[in-house]
């Protein structure tokens, strides 16, 4: 995924793009609304991350101004202003979503997920594993030309094992990347949705191995 | 009466107060401690009732009733009014003219009708017409006279027969005499022509009705004019043989009058005695126990009114002129 | 807020005894000159009949042989009978010697010519009016002059005007009693204007600073326009406040946000677990600031606009269906389905802003409480009055205290570990309120809490 980041304060624009890079994804980041258009004219980005307060504007004359070229990106708007009236705002301006500073990384990637599947629509990427087709935007797995009907968590933690092939992942990396740094989640949560996937995927190309007092890993033969 | 009014009767043949009373009498029912003083100018025998019921009702009180002439009531009155708890007299005038100078004190009464009373200090009592009182036997066979224009006529046809029988008040000596025949000349010329003939028969004058009354029974004088009608009456009663006249033309009629002193030694008594007075005259139905009239006003009957003209003929110069005329007319 | 204000009397007190005092005295000095004038007149009277009296005894007088005589008629003492029988008195001087009458009677000076004096004197320890007057008789021995007085107390006199007197004090009384009725309706009718101002200005709710349009009599006109004045300014500095508010918040939220995401990104990284840890309660230290800031202002902004609602038609079923799709990435962290159940188009006037608030409120409880892989039954019907029911699978309320749960700041026992400020309770019941409508909680028989906001 290419992501693009208009925020102004660096600190915490160095935060969130280690976090999204941490999950293997590319993401450009613009300080001020100018550099926000230039990159957003060139580059092809899956979606952007916008702040509202700019130092040379407001993030909402950016939203005008990407509406108004028909660009399809969706935007997430990262907002200081937790107002009810300022967030109804944004989204009649165009904006797909967004979430209030400071904000749940976890939930944040959930809205990425939940905007890019509502965009899914036009650009299809499906990644074939023998019997196993995925596609990663509209999150959906189908084994043999059968639609399997994955829950949220089992999704996440396929695709998890599945864009990092081959590599042992910790229960706790694993509880860590699924859920949200609020919830008080034991290891045997983990050994559930681990069981729950290997089932889905019993009979086809791709198996998960546990290795023990390591983790899990995904195999594809 | 649930007891007996011990009547005490004193003769006085001497007067403390070197006054000529006509009559002096206490009237007491026992324990006394106060004295009301009464002067008056009406025969006790009239009043005695009255003072009687009185005392039944008011023990603790004696009284001193004193009887003199109107004239003289008045001039002794006005020299010691602290002596006198009530004056009583029939000479409205100068009863009037001793409360317009301001020897009364005021009573209030709300029943008394206001005719009656002037000044709230002056009360009248009675209705009292002067009267032509005759002698019976003078008239007999003979038309009796019922105004003055029928005496005028009489007189004239008997005069040798009238001759020095005739009678009236001397208005020099009587007060009421000169309130009676001031008012009859205020009223009518009749009382003038009646005067000269009175005077071309020689006339007797009298100070006072009771000499009068006595002369006309014992047949001295035939012919009494402006004698009180109520002294007659009860005269009357004793001796038939008088006729008592009220003229038709006009009758004058006089009120006797009551007044408290201003400076009376027991006002309050005082007070409660007039108050009983006007009460009992004002009540005809007891007529038989008293002797004097009532304040009863009959329809169409007028009395001299109580007003400030009374004093008229009060004045000196007033008097003079017509004492004068009086006696031009009376002594010939 | 309640500030003491310090009274100084009362403006309508103030027009009403001025204007009643006002009235006393015009009524007191009315019943002067009425009582004055009447004095004069029946002085007059009084005067007229002495003076006719004095003429009838005056004319009276002759010279008979020589002498004075008076034969005064009848008349001129009877012309002075009164009704409450006044006091005579009179005197006659020939060449200034009493002739006849009473004595001490003022005498007029002797005057050529013939004079007629009035005056009051005390006499016989009483008030009279005497009237005197002369006049000259020629005779064989000369002129003399032939002077009279006559006086009359004066008890008919005052009766007549103690009479008047009292007719003229009830007059006036009658007389102040309708100014002063008059006055109370013209101080009411001035003050109401005053008062229909503080009655609309107590009307409005906190946030109305606008100015006041209606029409106002020109003396209020300096008062209304400062008071608008005062408002404008009011309602800016309320809006500075607001904003700065607001900008506070961003200012703190900037730098919470990027603690929290050096927190997350450090946390991949981390695995000794005592760090882990820390993190953690960093992490939810962060949340539990940033969520109870949202939610006060949320509360403040709807205390504000409870009263002042801005209403319109809103489509409750689409409003709950956008507010489902909003929050579904949140219930798909979790595996928990949000269903919302509707037949009829359901549609109420209120005020969006709020409802919206308070339904989200609502669904972000049940979201909160919700085991993994829940579901939360949302339903919205019209029968018998609007509602909107939310059910989840959650623990429920704790059954002990679930009356307390709408009072401000107060959480559930078993919220321990849940983030929450403990206002979204409170937010819904207020919305619900302001709507005359109602929240109600309680547990469901199966199990879960259920929550019903009602219109």
């Amino acid at each position: 995924m290419k992501y693009l980041l208009v925020e102004d304060n660096h600190e915490l624009a160095n935060a969130i793009c280690s976090r999204i890079k941490f999950d293997g994804h590319v993401i450009d980041h613009a300080d001020k609304l100018e550099d926000a258009i230039a990159y957003s004219n060139t580059g092809e980005y899956d979606l952007i991350f916008l702040d509202i307060m700019l130092p040379d504007g407001d993030g909402r004359s950016f939203l005008k101004h990407h509406r108004d070229q028909k660009k399809d990106t969706p935007i997430i708007v990262l907002t200081a202003r937790s107002q009810v009236s300022d967030r109804i705002s944004l989204l009649d301006l165009g904006a797909d979503d967004y979430v209030t500073k400071p904000f749940d990384h976890a939930e944040l990637q959930a809205r990425c997920r939940a905007v890019l599947r509502r965009k899914a629509g036009t650009a299809q990427t499906i990644l074939q594993f023998g019997d196993v087709a995925f596609n990663p935007l509209a999150g959906q797995l189908s084994i043999r030309d059968k639609m399997v009907n994955l829950r949220n968590r089992e999704l996440r933690l396929f695709e998890l094992l599945l864009n990092a092939r081959g590599q042992i992942f910790s229960k706790q990396k694993l509880i860590d990347r699924l859920f949200s740094l609020d919830e008080d989640v034991s290891e045997n949560a983990i050994e559930v949705y681990v069981g729950r996937l290997r089932k889905h995927l019993e009979d086809t190309s791709l198996k998960i191995s546990t290795h023990r007092s390591l983790g899990y890993r995904l195999d594809d033969d | 009466m649930r007891y007996i009014i011990v009547l005490v009767l004193i003769f006085i043949t001497y007067s403390l107060n070197a006054e000529e009373w006509e009559d002096q009498r206490i009237f007491s029912s026992g324990s006394t401690n106060q004295t009301l003083r009464i002067l008056s100018s009406t025969d006790t025998s009239f009043f005695e009732p009255i003072l009687k019921s009185y005392l039944v009702d008011n023990p603790a009180t004696k009284i001193e009733y004193l009887v003199t002439g109107t004239a003289s009531l008045d001039k002794i009155f006005r020299n010691t009014p602290e002596k006198y708890d009530l004056v009583i007299s029939s000479a409205m005038d100068l009863q009037l003219k001793l409360v317009n100078d301001g020897f009364a004190i005021k009573i209030q009464d709300s029943n008394h009708p206001s005719w009656a009373k002037w000044r709230k200090s002056l009360f009248a009592f009675t209705i009292e017409p002067a009267a032509i009182v005759i002698n019976k036997r003078a008239f007999a066979n003979q038309k009796i006279p019922q105004s003055r224009q029928d005496l005028i006529k009489a007189l004239r046809s008997r005069s040798k027969f009238f001759q020095n029988r005739l009678g009236t008040y001397d208005v020099r000596k009587s007060g009421l005499g000169y309130l009676f025949a001031t008012q009859d000349a205020r009223t009518s010329e009749t009382y003038w022509r009646l005067m000269e003939v009175m005077g071309g028969l020689g006339t007797q004058l009298y100070c006072c009705s009771g000499d009068m009354i006595d002369d006309l029974i014992s047949g001295k004088i035939a012919v009494a004019y402006n004698v009180l009608s109520s002294y007659a009456g009860a005269r009357k009663k004793v001796s038939d043989e008088i006729e008592i006249i009220l003229p038709a033309d006009f009758p004058t009629t006089m009120m006797r009058t009551a007044m408290v002193s201003k400076l009376a030694p027991n006002v309050e008594n005082a007070k409660n005695f007039m108050l009983h007075l006007l009460k009992t005259q004002l009540k005809p139905a007891d007529k038989n126990n008293y002797t004097l009239p009532p304040l009863l006003l009959k329809p169409g009957q007028q009395t001299i009114i109580l007003e400030p003209a009374l004093m008229t003929y009060l004045d000196k110069l007033k008097r003079q002129t017509f004492i004068k005329e009086w006696e031009r007319a009376i002594i010939q | 807020m309640t500030n003491t204000v310090r009274i100084s009397g009362s403006l309508r007190n103030r027009l009403m005894i001025t204007l009643i005092s006002g009235s006393a005295i015009l009524g007191i000095i009315l019943f002067f000159i009425v009582r004055g004038y009447a004095t004069q007149i029946a002085q007059d009277g009084q005067d007229n009949i002495l003076k006719a009296s004095l003429s009838s005894i005056l004319d009276a007088a002759t010279i008979q042989d020589g002498l004075v005589e008076v034969d005064f008629p009848y008349a001129s003492l009877s012309m002075l009978d009164t009704d409450l029988d006044d006091r005579v008195f009179y005197a006659i001087y020939q060449d200034g010697i009493l002739l006849s009458g009473y004595k001490g009677l003022p005498a007029p000076s002797s005057l050529t010519g013939e004079t007629r004096t009035f005056q009051t004197i005390k006499y016989k320890g009483t008030f009279a009016r005497v009237a005197n007057a002369n006049r000259i008789l020629v005779g064989e021995r000369g002129r003399i002059e032939i002077s009279v007085s006559v006086a009359q107390t004066q008890d008919d006199l005052s009766r007549t005007l103690n009479s008047i007197s009292k007719n003229v004090a009830v007059f006036g009384a009658g007389f102040f009693i309708l100014v002063a009725a008059l006055s109370y309706l013209a101080t009411s009718t001035t003050i109401n204007p005053l008062m229909r101002l503080a009655a609309s200005i107590k009307k409005r709710g906190p946030k109305d600073l606008s100015p006041f349009e209606k029409e106002i009599p020109s003396e209020m006109v300096p008062l209304v326009s400062s008071l608008n004045r005062l408002m404008g300014r009011l309602d800016l500095s309320l809006k500075q406040s607001e904003d700065f508010i607001a900008e506070a918040a961003h200012r703190v939220r900037t730098p919470l946000a990027t603690v929290r995401s050096y927190a997350d990104a450090t946390l991949q990284r981390v695995s000794k677990s005592e760090n882990r840890e820390a993190l953690r309660s960093m992490v939810r230290a962060i949340d539990e600031a940033s969520r109870a800031a949202s939610q006060l202002l949320d509360h403040a902004m709807i205390t504000f606009r409870t009263d002042h609602l801005q209403k319109e038609y809103i489509d409750l079923i689409d409003l709950v269906q956008d507010l489902a799709l909003r929050l579904s990435p949140i219930a798909e962290m979790k595996d928990v389905k949000i269903l919302v159940n509707h037949k009829n188009p359901v549609e109420i006037h209120g005020d969006f802003i709020l409802i919206q608030n308070a339904i989200r409120n609502l669904i972000d409880n049940a979201l909160k409480y919700s085991p993994n892989e829940a579901i939360i039954k949302i339903s919205v019907g019209s029968e018998p009055t609007p509602y909107l029911k939310i059910h989840d699978e959650g623990p429920g309320f704790p059954p002990d205290d679930i009356q307390n749960l709408t009072l401000r700041f107060t959480r559930g026992k078993n919220a321990n570990g849940i983030i929450g400020s403990g206002l979204g309770l409170t937010i819904a019941k207020d919305v619900a309120n302001a709507h005359n409508g109602r929240l109600e909680i309680f547990n469901h028989k199966k199990g879960g809490a259920c929550a019903i906001l009602s219109f």
